[in-house]
């Protein structure tokens, strides 16, 4: 029976609300870098992603998610090649090889947004053949060390933010799963005694970076001036914001990247409070409502899915819309839906095309 | 593909995944709340930044766009009489520093940049700290860069390098080349700290250029205009965009016309070029200053940036002092120069008439000591005492009037006080008397000084443009008008004498024969021109002295004096040289000679249609 493919049984409010955020996406990248010789064209480059990313989303429901999660081990494979490979034979961009190109192409993509998804499915087939209520400590080191793997190599061309949302969908599953509250508070002080260890295995620029971040004012000109200016543009904004295409902070180009990791602050330059809060309310909607699927999901695997998209975005959203106005360590994410950009567009779409793969079976068995 | 066959393909076997998904319904709920706190979590900081921290961040943000840029104000230019430009303006470049944007470890980079070291930077940006000048205003570094300092400022004064760089462009003093009028125009330099403290000074700003010296400093006010700022919208690059959000533009200062001639002013210049010593040429209808002459002179133009240490080393340690303005500022006897002064106090007082005879024999003693003239004279008048200049007559005559009566007359002429000339620091000049000897040395006054001081030596000091004010006025007729600069001032009331027409003329046909009739300043004659005037030589140190140290008295030659004026009627212009160890006032005779020829040939030529000028600059530029 057809009937859980059909147009009529997708999530419409969350596509609405994803498209919706989207369109707001393009006008901040188009007053972002309209005057710009080099990124001008960046906003029509944005609506083709989304197209084409709508187009993947159709194309992700058509194939049961089960049988996707019967093709983990493939995909976690070729994950692991292709982050192998970035290391190796990646595009330098700023600090870190992110990039990769892909022959006749001519497009670069960005592994590491491909591995997101990859997780996200990995941790909901574990999760989901466990057999009992519990995650045993076995099940933890073995789950933990799968998601290591590929989160050790994202971290290492370096890129700390994707790694720490790639965690977020792994310390959501688990504690999905049930976890005593014996390993919890093992675990806890684990990672607090290896915070001060942490502190010397980072790299310079990102020790410099949590530095600025517990004080800017210390490095004006150098990793504290994004933050500055982020901060200075966010607050200039006011409660109704500058207008489009009016914020000084972002047409005169003291904010960097100002269609990419910190567009949300020249859209709060921009828009102002008001444009904040609506922005937040409709990305929490969209969370609510990936969170509402995986409530009705037909089975774990698809609620772990839903939790796992769920607590990606929400991870996102807390370190680059918390990173911008100085209330998160600066690690260089982009902001799902709105940032500029082909890898992460494409993806948030993918795993919108999960969310709706569960949606659609939820009455199949 | 047929989604059945798919969907039957792929069934997941039930074991595998189970379908229980009630026991998380908990767990979900604490992620609502979580994301929950999330939300509210950055709403909070928004709430902070946007709303709590609006004002701050909005002022922020305006002072990383809004750049001030100084617009300073180009200072008049100064003219002569006939409108042709003696001093200029020309564009330069002037680099600033904004302290809002300033990071201290820049500046030895600056610095270097800028051929400066790290302290001349330092220095001015402290001290607008310390005259708490607002924060926002940029500070003058450096002015006339070079194009290498330019194309470091232009190149490094972007966001990423060295944004507290400003470049401003402003107009930079030009003055005449080797000296022309040098010490008449002064320089315009930075305002010092010292001078901001005094009531003088207290209205300018650091950074302005004022007048230091000269007609720059005595017409400041009507010279320096009102700077200008202009507020505009700059990006992270530092350039600018749209139109800018505040302009106030800067008001020019205002032209200055000087009565000096250039024409003039050059035969002066040139006369006295390689000799020291001073030229002052005055109308004595109006006093108007038709020429200033000091030399030796030094290059304005160093003064337009900041000195060098080595220049002003040069200048303030050169034994003949070239930054002397001379014409105000030289102190000499005037010796013989003066006695046309004594003459008329004789006339005037019924001590003497033209008809007086006083036999010279070539020297004369009174009360114990003798007296030497220049030759011997026989017996000689008035007129012929005037011609040749004999001592003896004028000792004579000057013991038979007192000392008080040549002082009375001499002060009315001006000798002894400054004439007001409108330039800053002119001296005094001196006129002994008993009263004045009493008060200041404390000693009674002996007759014999009085015989020094009837041939204009002794205590007699006088400047140049006294000199030349006071002799112009006599042979006026007894018309005092104060020398000025600036054409199209307000002339005073001249300072008058109730003298007789005859006397006046006695002195003035004297003055006459001194050119004319084979007297001492013979040289001076021009055929076709009557021009009249007196020599002087004046010693520097008494004829004992001189005998005693004769090393001293080659190195302290006698001053030579020369006061002419034409025509004898009614004169037009009376010329005053000096001329520094000069030897004699007949060498001083032709300088005066050159400057009146150059007067009248000018007129001559005003006369005609078409006549060409002689001028520095070809035509003035506006």
């Amino acid at each position: 029976m057809p009937r859980y493919r059909s147009f009529r049984d997708l999530d419409w409010p969350l596509l609405i609300i994803s498209l919706v955020i989207s369109m707001l996406g393009v006008l901040q990248i188009y007053s972002a870098t309209h005057g710009d010789t080099r990124w001008h064209n960046a906003w029509w480059k944005q609506i083709i992603f989304i197209v084409v990313g709508l187009g993947l989303m159709w194309l992700t429901t058509s194939v049961d998610y089960h049988t996707l999660l019967g093709q983990v081990p493939i995909l976690y494979s070729l994950s692991i090649v292709g982050l192998v490979a970035t290391v190796a034979v990646g595009k330098m961009v700023f600090h870190g090889r992110r990039w990769i190109s892909i022959p006749f192409l001519g497009v670069n993509f960005q592994i590491s947004e491909f591995v997101k998804l990859v997780i996200i499915l990995m941790v909901a087939r574990y999760l989901s053949e466990l057999k009992s209520d519990e995650v045993s400590l076995r099940d933890l080191f073995r789950l933990g060390g799968l998601v290591a793997l590929p989160v050790a190599l994202v971290y290492f061309q370096p890129d700390l933010g994707t790694a720490i949302t790639c965690l977020s969908v792994l310390v959501a599953g688990v504690l999905l799963a049930g976890l005593r509250w014996q390993y919890l508070a093992a675990i806890a002080l684990v990672v607090a005694l290896a915070l001060p260890a942490g502190w010397y295995m980072i790299q310079p620029y990102q020790r410099a970076r949590l530095v600025t971040f517990l004080d800017p004012s210390l490095d004006q000109l150098g990793a504290g001036y994004q933050v500055i200016q982020s901060k200075i543009a966010i607050g200039a904004g006011g409660i109704w914001g500058a207008g489009l295409t009016k914020g000084t902070q972002t047409q005169l180009r003291f904010l960097p990247a100002a269609h990419n990791d910190l567009i949300f602050s020249g859209f709060a330059e921009e828009h102002g409070f008001v444009g904040v809060v609506v922005a937040l309310g409709l990305y929490f909607l969209l969370l609510m409502q990936i969170v509402q699927n995986a409530q009705t999901a037909p089975d774990r695997a698809g609620m772990y899915i839903c939790m796992g998209v769920a607590a990606l975005l929400l991870c996102h959203l807390l370190v680059n819309v918390g990173m911008v106005a100085g209330e998160m360590p600066l690690t260089g994410i982009p902001l799902p839906l709105m940032s500029a950009g082909g890898s992460i567009t494409m993806s948030v779409f993918v795993m919108l095309g999960l969310v709706n793969n569960v949606r659609l079976r939820r009455f199949s068995s | 593909m047929d989604p059945e066959t798919q969907q039957s393909k792929h069934s997941p076997p039930s074991r595998l995944y189970r379908d229980d998904t009630r026991f998380a319904l908990g767990r979900i709920a604490v992620f609502q709340y979580l994301a929950v706190g999330v939300f509210l979590f950055l709403v909070g900081g928004y709430w902070v930044l946007q709303i709590r921290d609006q004002k701050f961040n909005a002022e922020m943000a305006e002072r990383n766009s809004i750049k001030t840029v100084p617009l300073p104000a180009p200072r008049g230019k100064i003219l002569d009489r006939d409108g042709r430009i003696i001093v200029d303006n020309h564009s330069s470049f002037e680099c600033y520093i904004s302290r809002d944007a300033l990071k201290p470890e820049h500046i030895p980079d600056i610095a270097a940049g800028l051929g400066m070291t790290p302290e001349e930077v330092r220095v001015p940006l402290q001290r607008a700290d310390a005259r708490k000048v607002p924060r926002r205003f940029p500070v003058l570094i450096k002015q006339e860069l070079t194009p290498a300092e330019l194309a470091f400022v232009e190149s490094h004064k972007d966001q990423d390098t060295f944004p507290e760089l400003q470049l401003v462009s402003s107009q930079a003093r030009l003055y005449p080349q080797s000296g022309l009028a040098a010490h008449v125009i002064g320089y315009v330099g930075e305002v010092s700290d010292q001078e901001l403290n005094t009531t003088e000074f207290a209205k300018y700003s650091q950074g302005d250029k004022v007048g230091k010296e000269g007609l720059e400093r005595q017409y400041n006010d009507v010279l320096m205009g009102t700077n200008g700022q202009r507020r505009v919208v700059v990006d992270s690059r530092g350039t600018e965009h749209g139109d800018p959000v505040d302009n106030k533009d800067f008001v020019p200062g205002n032209n200055l016309q000087l009565t000096l001639d250039l024409d003039l002013q050059s035969v002066a210049e040139l006369a006295m070029e390689g000799r020291k010593g001073a030229v002052v040429a005055l109308d004595p209808r109006n006093g108007e200053v038709l020429a200033m002459v000091s030399r030796p002179a030094f290059d304005p133009n160093l003064f337009t940036r900041r000195i060098s240490r080595s220049d002003w080393k040069e200048l303030t340690e050169n034994p003949d002092n070239p930054l002397m303005n001379r014409a105000i500022q030289a102190q000499f006897a005037p010796g013989s120069t003066f006695k046309p002064i004594v003459s008329m106090a004789g006339l005037e007082s019924g001590t003497l008439d033209p008809s007086t005879l006083v036999h010279c024999p070539g020297s004369a003693t009174f009360y114990g000591h003798t007296f030497k003239c220049d030759e011997i004279h026989g017996t000689v008048d008035l007129h012929h005492a005037i011609v040749h200049s004999c001592d003896v007559y004028f000792f004579t005559v000057g013991n038979r009037m007192g000392i008080d009566r040549i002082a009375e007359y001499a002060q009315l002429a001006g000798i002894g006080k400054r004439t007001g000339i409108d330039l800053p620091n002119e001296k005094d000049g001196l006129m002994p008397s008993p009263k004045w000897k009493l008060r200041v040395q404390r000693e009674k006054w002996y007759a014999g000084e009085t015989i020094s001081v009837a041939i204009g030596q002794g205590a007699v000091e006088v400047t140049p443009i006294q000199l030349a004010s006071a002799l112009g006025g006599l042979v006026s007729g007894g018309a005092w008008y104060k020398p000025h600069l600036v054409k199209g001032a307000h002339i005073d009331a001249p300072r008058r004498a109730d003298w007789s027409p005859e006397n006046v003329a006695t002195v003035v046909s004297g003055m006459c024969g001194v050119v004319n009739e084979g007297g001492t300043g013979a040289s001076a004659a021009i055929p076709g021109l009557e021009i009249c005037g007196k020599t002087g030589t004046a010693q520097r140190i008494s004829n004992d002295l001189a005998k005693a140290n004769k090393a001293l008295a080659a190195a302290m030659k006698d001053n030579g004096w020369f006061v002419g004026f034409a025509p004898r009627e009614n004169p037009e212009i009376v010329v005053a040289a000096l001329w520094e160890g000069g030897g004699k006032g007949a060498f001083s005779a032709p300088i005066v000679r050159d400057v009146i020829k150059a007067y009248f040939d000018k007129k001559a030529r005003a006369g005609k249609p078409g006549a060409s000028q002689l001028s520095f600059f070809a035509q003035p530029a506006h």
